[in-house]
């Protein structure tokens, strides 16, 4: 029977949220007694190496593109702007090697590991206009090289990878809120769905209700 | 609400875990991960820095190697340059990479156009003010028909790069035959590339302010001395070159497949090398992406027992 409060969007969303996702999910204090391998740790490193990465991004897109080529400070930044990178790729391919031993993606939990490949494949291409937009002999080497496989597909049409500015611009807007985007669904999906359980050694079969 | 079920699959499918539970802090665990990685990337910054190769400047290819530049110029104009030859989505000299006939960027089309021997040759030398001889060569030029341009383009590149070719006082010196206005041409364009002119004359061909670099990049890529520097900063595409940084710095080494395959016999060689890596690249990352719902590929972590390290506490405890 229908009611005056189910036509409410905002109370039923509220109430949807808060079912699929209940404080005690969200920020859990417990985990699973099998949650206990260092392996583990290595999505939360990547989420901390995004956050450096991000940070030290936006002081380098607050004074400006060139700005690291003549000043010690902007350069400073420049460096741990690369080397939170390289972490966060480290961490991240850690993390992804490691999810896939646990084949995670078990007990309905294939679109976390989708969307976890999806932001992997996102955050290269993030980092990949990052190269073009450093201003310096590598942006340009690797722009003239990148052309032809971008051009081969079609794509150089309306993704030039020789135009500066357009570069700039999808590596410090689109991409970034790409990546943050998807890392946001990717970890609310960690949190409903929890942590994959290990494998049963007995190997129990058993019916699965869908 | 009605209910099907389906046989459980290991590989897909787990039980409720209905076992016992430890504390846990993730807010201290991230906050950890903060620190660790803060002072991490605070700690390789201090001992190593990061790499900045100043951007090379169409000035210093032609003070540096006139004659390469010259090279560059003459084919250009007489169509056998890397980008005059190159199609779309610049031109329609070529077709573009295929496979099973296909070429996606012929498909595209043409959406950035450029000319080569009008944008990267002929439009700088007549731009260039109060220099009748520039005018004159470039009127003698335009005032030809196709083929006498062609024949003098041809005839110019060929002596330039003949083993007779020489400089004097950075101006290339070429066999006395019949170029046309062809070598004054080049010759005002290597003088006013030396200058550091025509760096500023193709960035600002469309208008003042300009963030696009389309033009001078694919000119100067078109010569020897771009590649030259990048194979001795072994980035070159048969050095890996995808995955390295100049110097010693690690650069985009999550490039590592995508740069194996232009290593790989028949690949490294194949005029539609970029297409066809490409679309490798895409499938694996689809299988990838959709590796729980393909069987065989979703058994691997079972069967590699790699779980049994991860969960080994787990294991012991049960």
């Amino acid at each position: 029977m229908t009611t005056a409060t189910d036509k409410n969007w905002t109370r039923s969303l509220r109430k949807a949220g808060e079912s699929a996702f209940p404080p005690e999910r969200l920020l859990p204090d417990t985990q699973p007694s099998y949650v206990a391998s260092w392996i583990y740790v290595f999505g939360a490193l990547t989420m901390a190496a995004l956050g450096v990465v991000t940070a030290t991004g936006l002081v380098l897109a607050v004074m400006g593109p060139t700005w690291w080529h003549h000043s010690s400070t902007g350069h400073f930044i420049n460096s741990m702007h690369l080397w939170s990178v390289e972490l966060f790729f480290f961490a991240m391919v850690v993390h992804l090697w490691g999810k896939f031993f646990m084949a995670a993606w078990r007990g309905n939990r294939a679109l976390t590991w989708i969307t976890g490949v999806v932001s992997f494949v996102v955050s290269i291409g993030t980092a990949f206009t990052g190269y073009l937009s450093q201003t310096n002999f590598d942006s340009q080497w690797i722009a003239t090289q990148a052309k032809d496989g971008i051009n081969s597909t079609g794509g150089g049409a309306v993704f030039n990878v020789l135009n500066f500015g357009q570069m700039l611009m999808w590596h410090i807007t689109l991409l970034p809120i790409g990546v943050g985007a998807i890392v946001v669904f990717h970890v609310l999906l960690v949190r409903r769905r929890g942590v994959v359980p290990p494998f049963e050694l007995s190997g129990a079969k058993e019916e699965v209700a869908q | 609400m009605t209910k099907s079920s389906r046989r459980f699959n290991i590989d897909r499918d787990v039980a409720p875990w209905t076992g016992a539970t430890r504390p846990y802090d993730i807010a201290k665990e991230v906050a950890i991960c903060f620190l660790v990685i803060g002072l991490l990337t605070v700690g390789l910054s201090v001992l190593f820095s990061s790499p900045d190769d100043p951007a090379v400047t169409l000035k210093q290819w032609a003070v540096s190697t006139p004659i390469d530049f010259a090279t560059t110029a003459a084919t250009e104009l007489d169509g056998t340059g890397g980008t005059a030859g190159y199609g779309p989505p610049y031109n329609t000299a070529a077709d573009g990479p295929m496979v099973l006939g296909i070429s996606p960027a012929k498909i595209a089309g043409v959406h950035i156009p450029v000319d080569a021997a009008k944008d990267f040759v002929l439009s700088p030398v007549a731009a260039l003010p109060e220099n009748p001889v520039a005018s004159q060569a470039i009127a003698t030029y335009e005032a030809a028909s196709v083929e006498q341009r062609q024949t003098w383009a041809a005839n110019y590149d060929a002596a330039v790069t003949a083993s007779t070719v020489t400089t004097a006082g950075g101006k290339v010196i070429v066999a006395p035959g019949d170029y046309g206005p062809v070598a004054t041409i080049v010759d005002q364009l290597v003088a006013m590339a030396q200058s550091g002119a025509l760096d500023t004359t193709m960035l600002t061909q469309q208008r003042f302010f300009s963030t696009d670099f389309t033009k001078p990049l694919l000119f100067i890529s078109d010569g020897s001395f771009l590649a030259n520097k990048a194979a001795i900063d072994h980035l070159q595409g048969d050095q890996w070159g995808m995955m390295n940084e100049t110097g010693s710095w690690p650069g985009q080494a999550w490039l590592w497949l995508y740069t194996m395959w232009y290593q790989v016999p028949g690949l490294s060689t194949s005029d539609n090398a970029d297409l066809q890596v490409f679309l490798i690249i895409i499938g694996l990352t689809l299988l990838l992406a959709f590796l729980p719902f393909i069987p065989g590929l979703r058994s691997i972590p079972r069967w590699t027992r790699v779980y049994k390290v991860i969960w080994k506490d787990h294991y012991r405890n049960m």
